[in-house]
């Protein structure tokens, strides 16, 4: 569905994407996560046929970036940084606008209105002027209008931002559903929390770079090394390293616990456990220490470049 | 033939879905309606009631002629009054979009940039224009139902386009400062450029109708179309995502435009149009002569066509209009040609003294100048030395021609000794004068304005210092130390 190859953006002398290139197919979504100024938006913004790439190329949904630019805006959902509404006016007009430029019929716009707004939650109150909506109003009506026009393509340039969690919620279960629909959907975010709960993959930009690629789980792996086991026992674990030593290098230990990590859980836990019990010690607990994505991002953000 | 009408009403379909929207915007908006709706309704009713007044005061003190000439000027005020308004409309849906981030969830859809740059504009136009031939239509019948007075209709026509094009004026210069800037405050700030000059203009417009000299009106009905087409083409060429989305603050970065200016001068042609290279940048003098300079030349062909064609138009008026304003034959005779007749041409004051350095430092300060104004006048006013130049010497040819001179002897002697060397200098420098001035109207693709300015400031620079200088040094000291003896060679009597 996106394919970039090597896709750079120049602005006044310096590299704002440069040669990044991915793979989103259809029925994934793909979290772009990066600090600020890292190049997201420039990305998002070239993948929506709205910014040219200076150097490397895209195709979205097959049609060129930069040839087929029209075709390929008719065929993306964009949510940009701010919702961008028109303030005077009441969310069905507003979106009535917006089905005309993307060529709906007058029937569709209406029907598919009603639908979004009513599954959005905003259906009650379609008859209020958009100045009057919450924070987290607008960006739901933003997202509405990104949908309208039934897009295979869906870019999200951060979707929960200003949200409650309940509109958080709707909004990460809509995505969810678009995913199931076979659409293709890259997210913009800074919720670490969010992007492991959505993402298939996750690509880390800094300096408008790719530094890493893949899915949580392999970069947890990648960046923070084979799994940390902790076992919890009954009783001291003092004087117990030497006498597992030929099956895991022990990391950390406390007063009942013992941390190790293994590439291979499923051949050496059994074994561990295997010599636990014929040593006479009783397990609690074993298993994995858990890593957050946070772990992951902080330990790339701090990689020199 | 179909198709394309067909295409260009898709293409116009799209742009009214914009247009249509602003205008509901426009019309929610209180403090543009209520203004608009003022100057409309109650303002050419006073000034129909002013004009009667007028007339009837000024009547009784014999000088009923100033009131009869006071009645186009107010129909072009209450024309001008409600479209200073597209000015304020054009900035707030522009820049307001822009700054408000509304614009980019526009930018995302299969708009194009023209269906955008035209619903916007026709947007901004329609209501203030309606609103000015509204408030015409009031005064109008309001004056034939106190004075019985109905204006001449060559002038109505006039004010009705003058409305339209000033309107239009005001609308694609609002776009092009819109798209240099990012708020409202700095478009504001930036629009006195646009609303003082036609503020000016309207005070000259009161001068000619004063002067009931109502044909000077339709020159300026036709500068300002040429005016709107040059905005309009140089809106459409900046009003694109990519300059729209590449500026994020209105901030004056010197040692940036430095970089830019430099990397520009020392990169060969075409470069610039690349992304920055890393490492640092080496240019030569040989490699500026062999290749740089002829590729520079090849791109300014049209420029360079276009000045020759303006260099051969000048000395055919000059040709023209010679025998309206002969000379005395007493100029004419060459038979009293002396060195000495060439070194007193400096006397002459607008003339410099015949030294190589003074016609050197007079050629060059001309050109500098021209090539300022070329800067301010977005290029058209570069041809202005050339052009004199050459009006004057087909001015010169004809009255030697009338006076039993062959003209092309005349030429040969006068002018081909150094000629073959200043003229190119000079055809070079108007053409890369122009493309400066002419830049910032369409930026090449990936440049913005202001690297384009940059760009074709730095190849004028190359061409001037490298190509032209030289060639005018050389053409003074010929010109001093040459043609003299030409001339004396082939008119003098010894």
């Amino acid at each position: 569905m996106i394919i970039t190859h090597a896709l750079t953006k120049w602005f006044n002398g310096f590299a704002a994407v440069d040669a990044f290139s991915l793979h989103v197919r259809a029925g994934e979504v793909v979290v772009l996560l990066g600090p600020n100024g890292a190049g997201k938006t420039t990305t998002v913004r070239m993948l929506s046929a709205v910014l040219k790439p200076t150097s490397g190329r895209a195709t979205v949904v097959g049609f060129d970036t930069v040839h087929d630019a029209r075709a390929v805006r008719q065929h993306v959902g964009v949510l940009t940084e701010m919702p961008g509404l028109y303030l005077r006016m009441t969310p069905l007009p507003y979106l009535d606008f917006f089905g005309q430029l993307w060529g709906l019929s007058p029937r569709q716009r209406a029907e598919r209105s009603e639908l979004l707004l009513r599954r959005f939650d905003l259906w009650e109150v379609r008859n209020q002027r958009l100045a009057e909506y919450s924070k987290g109003m607008k960006q739901k009506l933003a997202i509405i209008r990104t949908m309208l026009h039934d897009p295979p393509v869906l870019l999200l340039d951060e979707p929960t931002s200003a949200m409650d969690p309940h509109s958080a919620k709707l909004v990460r279960d809509a995505i969810i559903s678009l995913r199931n629909d076979r659409r293709a959907i890259v997210v913009c975010t800074h919720n670490l929390a969010e992007a492991e709960l959505l993402a298939d993959h996750i690509a880390i930009i800094r300096r408008g770079r790719l530094v890493s690629l893949g899915t949580p789980i392999e970069l947890k792996a990648q960046m923070l090394g084979p799994p940390l086991m902790e076992v919890r026992l009954v009783g001291s674990v003092d004087g117990l390293s030497p006498r597992v030593a030929d099956i895991v290098d022990v990391e950390a230990q406390g007063k009942d616990w013992l941390r190790y990590r293994t590439g291979e859980p499923e051949t050496v836990n059994p074994r561990l456990l295997r010599r636990l019990a014929a040593l006479g010690r009783q397990v609690v607990t074993l298993g994995q220490v858990p890593r957050t994505l946070e772990d992951v991002y902080l330990r790339v953000m701090e990689e020199p470049s | 033939m179909r198709h394309r009408l067909q295409e260009w009403r898709a293409h116009l379909a799209m742009a009214l879905i914009v247009t249509r929207r602003d205008v509901r915007d426009s019309l929610r908006d209180w403090r543009i309606l209520a203004p608009i709706i003022i100057l409309t309704l109650f303002f050419p009713v006073l000034m129909s009631v002013t004009a009667r007044l007028a007339i009837n005061w000024l009547a009784s003190y014999g000088a009923p002629i100033i009131g009869t000439r006071m009645i186009p000027f107010l129909l072009l005020i209450v024309g001008f009054f409600p479209i200073s308004f597209s000015l304020v409309i054009a900035l707030e849906t522009f820049v307001g979009e822009r700054e408000r981030r509304s614009l980019e969830p526009l930018l995302a859809t299969p708009l194009s940039d023209g269906q955008l740059y035209l619903g916007k504009t026709l947007a901004a136009t329609v209501v203030p224009l309606m609103a000015s031939y509204l408030g015409i239509t009031i005064y109008v019948i309001g004056l034939y139902a106190t004075i019985r007075y109905f204006p001449p209709g060559p002038l109505l026509i006039q004010i009705f386009l003058l409305t339209t094009v000033e309107a239009l004026v005001m609308v694609s210069g609002a776009v092009v400062v819109s798209s240099q800037t990012t708020s409202v405050r700095a478009a504001n700030l930036l629009a006195s450029f646009i609303i003082v000059p036609m503020a000016l203009l309207v005070q000259v417009q009161a001068a000619i109708m004063f002067w009931a000299r109502y044909n000077v009106l339709w020159w300026i009905v036709a500068a300002l179309l040429v005016a709107d087409l040059i905005l309009i083409r140089m809106g459409v060429r900046i009003f694109n995502r990519e300059e729209l989305l590449g500026r994020e603050i209105d901030q004056i970065n010197l040692r940036r435009i430095g970089r830019q200016f430099w990397r520009f001068l020392l990169q060969s042609p075409g470069a610039a149009l690349q992304p920055p290279m890393k490492g640092s940048l080496r240019a030569g003098v040989v490699r500026w002569y062999r290749r740089d300079i002829p590729a520079l030349l090849v791109r300014q062909r049209l420029s360079i066509g276009m000045v020759l064609v303006l260099m051969i138009a000048s000395l055919a008026l000059g040709w023209f209009y010679a025998p309206r304003y002969p000379l005395p034959s007493q100029i004419l005779d060459f038979g009293n040609l002396s060195r000495e007749s060439f070194e007193s041409v400096g006397m002459l004051g607008f003339l410099p003294s015949f030294s190589p350095w003074s016609i050197l430092f007079f050629n060059l300060r001309s050109l500098v100048l021209g090539s300022l104004l070329a800067v301010f006048s977005l290029g058209v006013m570069s041809f202005l030395p050339i052009m004199s130049t050459m009006g004057i010497v087909g001015f010169l040819a004809r009255q030697i021609a009338s006076a039993g001179h062959n003209p092309w002897i005349f030429l040969a002697a006068f002018i081909l000794p150094h000629g073959w060397l200043e003229l190119p200098a000079v055809i070079l420098v108007t053409a890369f004068a122009l493309r400066l001035g002419a830049s910032v109207i369409a930026p090449p693709e990936g440049l913005t304005v202001s690297d384009s300015l940059l760009l074709a400031l730095a190849d004028f620079i190359k061409v001037f210092l490298l190509v032209a200088i030289p060639m005018l040094i050389a053409a003074a000291f010929l010109e001093v130390y040459l043609t003299p003896q030409v001339v004396l060679w082939v008119f003098g009597r010894g």
